[in-house]
């Protein structure tokens, strides 16, 4: 059963339009893959998934609710909907620890035994144990990203978003974050991921799914889309980032 | 010399009734200030109106006028009030006599004057935290008063430390004019020590040495308090 349903989702950004009316599917357990060049609207659509970005038009269902109709707990949904940023966006006034069990501890209500103990073995799964302790600015971009996958795995959620995981890193630390990202699809968690890591989304994606100019071309398994893609946008954008 | 030794104990009072006034007048300003703040920043349009004209008018006015208007100006104001209530309720009778003591018309002035600088500091402040913060907290499923006293008022208050700084000198020396209503402050105690040996020059310089020895006091504190927080990690990269 699909967990996220979007239908004819519409977002504008004053007079610019966006996204053009996106319908799409993701099970459970699937891992989904957006790719598309930039201003494709592929980071927008993604936020809107968890209304960071309010939809202009369409409508969005998670786990069978409307989450577009104004009335929606977004709180609540939130919960379930855990989201990696590009820019890893950790609290930097708290330490490592901190950053992962403060949501749990105010939003869930968690005591705080538990919440470090879950703390503690995210940042095991991360490789991370030992900086507990430490501050965000004291860990590289590589670190702080796997901190931010830890923090958001913290609220147990049932998806996981990734807005361009691995963009803003050094390339040397790349490679870490994509392990961590692979560990948890192993798992069987339900990811959509943006991303312009191509062998990522080979190894990784169930389905691929190819945006240009706020619309959906092309999508399909990774086999179809990167091999014989049939869109005439879609090959020569992957021409270009493939090379 | 044995003037001034005369004076000090005189002077000395002063400078405690500026720091009392001060140290009052900043600290419900905080509290003023946090409320107008988080007004200007208010999608409630009643709210961002209300502070938005707080902040106008007082900063678009000279805190001797608003001085004026407390001190001067309330009391009849209060007088016409009380005969309203008389008159009409027949409550009462009130006592005749509708006087601001000047120590509190000096800390009402000059509360809700620093109150207008800090909400604008406090604006600022909010606003400098990086939007990601905020769409991070909301993404756990934090509420947004929830995400604003968690995550962004704790580092906006650590950005504020050096304006509020400013504030608190500049609020020091403003009220030099608390002397204007009769307020016993350092200024004040200057003009009446004056008043009586006539000697302008010396007691004047004196009363600028301590101002400026608050002054540089505050800033000490507010360099110290700087370097507290910037250490242990806290700061941002």
């Amino acid at each position: 059963m699909a967990i996220i349903k979007v239908r004819n989702l519409v977002k504008n950004f004053g007079d610019l339009q966006v996204l053009r009316g996106i319908n799409l599917d993701v099970e459970e357990g699937e891992k989904l893959v957006i790719i598309g060049p930039s201003g494709s609207g592929k980071s927008t659509l993604l936020r809107c998934l968890n209304i960071l970005e309010e939809p202009t038009g369409g409508s969005i269902e998670f786990a069978g609710v409307n989450i577009t109709d104004p009335q929606a707990d977004l709180p609540k949904i939130r919960e379930e909907i855990g989201m990696v940023f590009q820019s890893f966006n950790l609290f930097p006034h708290k330490n490592v620890t901190e950053n992962i069990v403060l949501a749990p501890l105010i939003v869930k209500k968690s005591d705080r035994p538990a919440a470090q103990d879950i703390a503690l073995s995210l940042l095991k799964k991360v490789g991370l144990s030992d900086k507990a302790e430490n501050y965000p600015a004291e860990l590289s971009g590589g670190q702080q990203q796997r901190v931010a996958i830890a923090r958001a795995l913290a609220m147990q959620p049932r998806v996981m978003l990734f807005d361009e995981p691995t963009s803003a890193l050094d390339p040397e630390m790349v490679g870490e974050v994509l392990e961590v990202m692979g560990d948890l699809a192993r798992e069987g968690m339900t990811m959509v991921v943006v991303t312009h890591e191509m062998k990522f989304a080979q190894e990784i994606g169930d389905r691929v799914i190819f945006m240009d100019e706020g619309l959906i071309i092309e999508e399909g398994t990774p086999q179809q889309l990167f091999t014989e893609p049939v869109n005439k946008r879609t090959r020569s954008f992957l021409t270009r980032v493939m090379q | 010399m044995d003037l001034i030794i005369q004076s000090l104990p005189f002077l000395l009072d002063g400078v405690l009734q500026t720091l009392k006034v001060t140290l009052i007048a900043v600290a419900l300003g905080c509290i003023l200030g946090l409320c107008g703040g988080m007004g200007r920043l208010s999608k409630n349009r009643f709210a961002h109106a209300l502070a938005t004209c707080y902040v106008d008018f007082v900063r678009g006015t000279p805190l001797l006028v608003q001085l004026f208007i407390v001190y001067f100006g309330l009391p009849p104001l209060i007088q016409q009030f009380k005969v309203f209530l008389e008159a009409s309720f027949a409550l009462g009778p009130f006592s005749s006599t509708s006087h601001i003591p000047p120590f509190i018309a000096a800390v009402v002035a000059c509360s809700i004057n620093s109150g207008a600088y800090v909400s604008e500091i406090f604006r600022a402040g909010i606003q400098s935290i990086e939007k990601g913060q905020s769409e991070a907290a909301l993404s756990l499923g934090m509420t947004q008063s929830q995400a604003m006293r968690h995550i962004i008022l704790p580092q906006a208050f650590r950005r504020v430390v050096p304006p509020l700084g400013n504030e608190f000198i500049a609020m020091l020396k403003d009220t030099s004019l608390l002397s204007c209503i009769g307020y016993a402050e350092l200024t004040r105690q200057g003009q009446l020590i004056i008043g009586s040996t006539f000697r302008s020059f010396e007691i004047w310089f004196s009363v600028a040495l301590l101002y400026l020895i608050m002054t540089l006091g505050i800033s000490r504190l507010v360099d110290f308090t700087e370097r507290r927080l910037g250490i242990n990690g806290h700061h941002q990269s």
